[in-house]
């Protein structure tokens, strides 16, 4: 089975998922092994909001495939800004490249793009909707850390417009995860998201306090509260100040807790968490290069090689979420 | 007293058209937005509003002359008025009763609530929603619209 894009965390299957992870630690154990499998393949990289990590994340995976990158540019120096629709970019940007990772400020947009498109489409981020490359190097470190069968795991910070938890939460829902939500009522996670999850048959309890679920968690996902969110800037340092971590707060944690964050981190985990060992954020990030060789092999390839070892990475993108 | 004459009197018979009855009380302009008539194209248009019903209470009946509506647009009416009858008459007989029944999509008939969908940039596709249990779903953001789905209707 060969798919065609990467829209949504919604659309992974547990085989499509174990297939990626198990092609990225093979990767990760030996990177020399794919130096020039891609050697004449190009990758667009359409970042329509600025997004340093992901963006050299990708950058780097498709270089140790041995291909290469033709890159947008910021979209004040592009001709995107003018008011050219997305559609004719990534029309256009399809005849310069064998795939695309889009990054885009609107909900949606990934789907979009790849309703006029014939290469591979991987949403990298979507205004507040979905971030499925995340999700799956998320799913990597949880996996080595924690396991991903009969995981209790609470994600707190800013759901409601949290992409990557989102994502994270989807996936998920294709093993047997416990998951409480934590977060002010105000960034409760949204009903579209919580619809899917409940379809899914999910477990999953909302919390505004972390300590009523701190001390049966295997994994603490933070994500940041965004100032901006808030009209109000003290409202803002009221309620961000208590969904912040530090190493006195994990005390009251397992001694095997660990801590996840997508970065980049404010002031949410304090830096005295780094040193202890439930810091796992840092890993976390270096996994995306291995997981996104392992997605871009089983987006890019012909089926034969490559594409068989990366395995069923997505679907055609005919359903949502 | 009976009010049998004057709903006579407000919806008379048509001769050759669409008559949709027992929709839901006050959506009678959202039906006729959904199917694009606004009284332009000439044809004649009878609406009676809170009409008392058995059924519902009050309903509102929609009549179409010359205008035989589409198994297609009879389906998208049930995300308004899902107890609605919908009969097609030619020479003031009722020749085909329809059934009206949920879409699994609606394509191009109501725009996204959430201001940040792509849909609502300036793009050149359509607004697509999944229909499900209580309400539809954007397919390109995932946002739910459960009530009043009449006040998104991208029909002019
Ligand atoms: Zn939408």
């Amino acid at each position: 089975m060969r798919h065609d894009h990467l829209l949504s965390a919604g659309q992974l299957t547990r085989e499509d998922i174990e297939a990626v992870l198990d092609r990225a630690a093979d990767l990760a154990a030996d990177p020399g092994a794919v130096s020039d499998r891609y050697a004449d393949t190009l990758l667009a990289l359409c970042f329509f909001e600025p997004s340093t990590r992901t963006k050299m994340s990708f950058d780097t995976a498709i270089q140790r495939l041995g291909g290469d990158t033709v890159d947008m540019g910021t979209v004040e120096s592009s001709s995107v800004k003018k008011g050219e629709s997305l559609a004719d970019t990534v029309r256009v940007i399809e005849g310069y490249a064998d795939g695309i990772v889009l990054r885009h400020p609107s909900e949606g947009a990934a789907k979009l793009a790849s309703q006029f498109v014939d290469v591979p489409v991987v949403n990298a981020g979507d205004g507040a909707g979905q971030h499925p490359s995340q999700t799956l190097l998320d799913l990597y470190t949880i996996r080595e850390r924690a396991g991903l069968d009969d995981l209790t795991i609470g994600i707190m910070g800013d759901l409601k417009y949290g992409r990557t938890v989102h994502s994270l939460a989807a996936a998920l829902t294709n093993f047997d995860a416990r998951m409480h939500f934590i977060s002010p009522e105000s960034l409760r996670l949204p009903r579209g998201v919580q619809f899917d999850l409940h379809d899914a048959g999910a477990r999953l309890r909302e919390h505004t306090d972390l300590d009523e679920v701190l001390g049966e968690l295997d994994v603490l996902y933070v994500t940041r509260i965004q100032r901006e969110r808030f009209p109000d800037e003290n409202e803002y340092q009221q309620i961000a100040g208590e969904y912040q971590i530090d190493a006195e707060t994990l005390e009251r944690a397992r001694d095997d807790l660990t801590v996840m964050h997508p970065l980049p981190r404010v002031d949410e985990i304090a830096p005295d968490v780094d040193a202890t060992e439930h810091a796992a954020y840092f890993a976390q990030a270096h996994n995306g290069v291995p997981v996104r060789m392992a997605l871009l092999d089983g987006l890019l390839g012909d089926g034969d090689d490559g594409g068989a070892g990366g395995g069923a990475a997505a679907t055609d993108g005919g359903e949502s979420r | 007293m009976s009010d049998a004459p004057e709903r006579e009197l407000r919806i008379s018979k048509i001769r050759n058209g669409t008559v949709i009855d027992h929709i839901t009380g006050g959506q009678a302009l959202n039906v006729l937005a959904v199917l694009g008539i606004d009284g332009d194209e000439g044809v004649g248009v009878s609406i009676g509003m809170n009409v008392p019903s058995d059924k519902l209470g009050t309903k509102d009946v929609v009549k179409v002359e010359d205008r035989e509506l589409s198994q297609g647009e009879v389906d998208v009416l049930s995300l308004l008025a899902p107890e609605a009858t919908v009969n097609i008459v030619r020479e003031f007989e009722v020749v085909d009763k329809k059934r009206v029944e949920r879409p699994e999509h609606v394509v191009g008939l109501l725009t996204c609530p959430n201001h940040n969908c792509i849909t609502n940039a300036d793009e050149p596709v359509e607004s697509a929603f999944e229909v499900v249990d209580d309400g539809v779903r954007c397919e390109f953001c995932g946002e739910i619209v459960r009530e009043d789905i009449g006040d998104h209707l991208a029909v002019h």
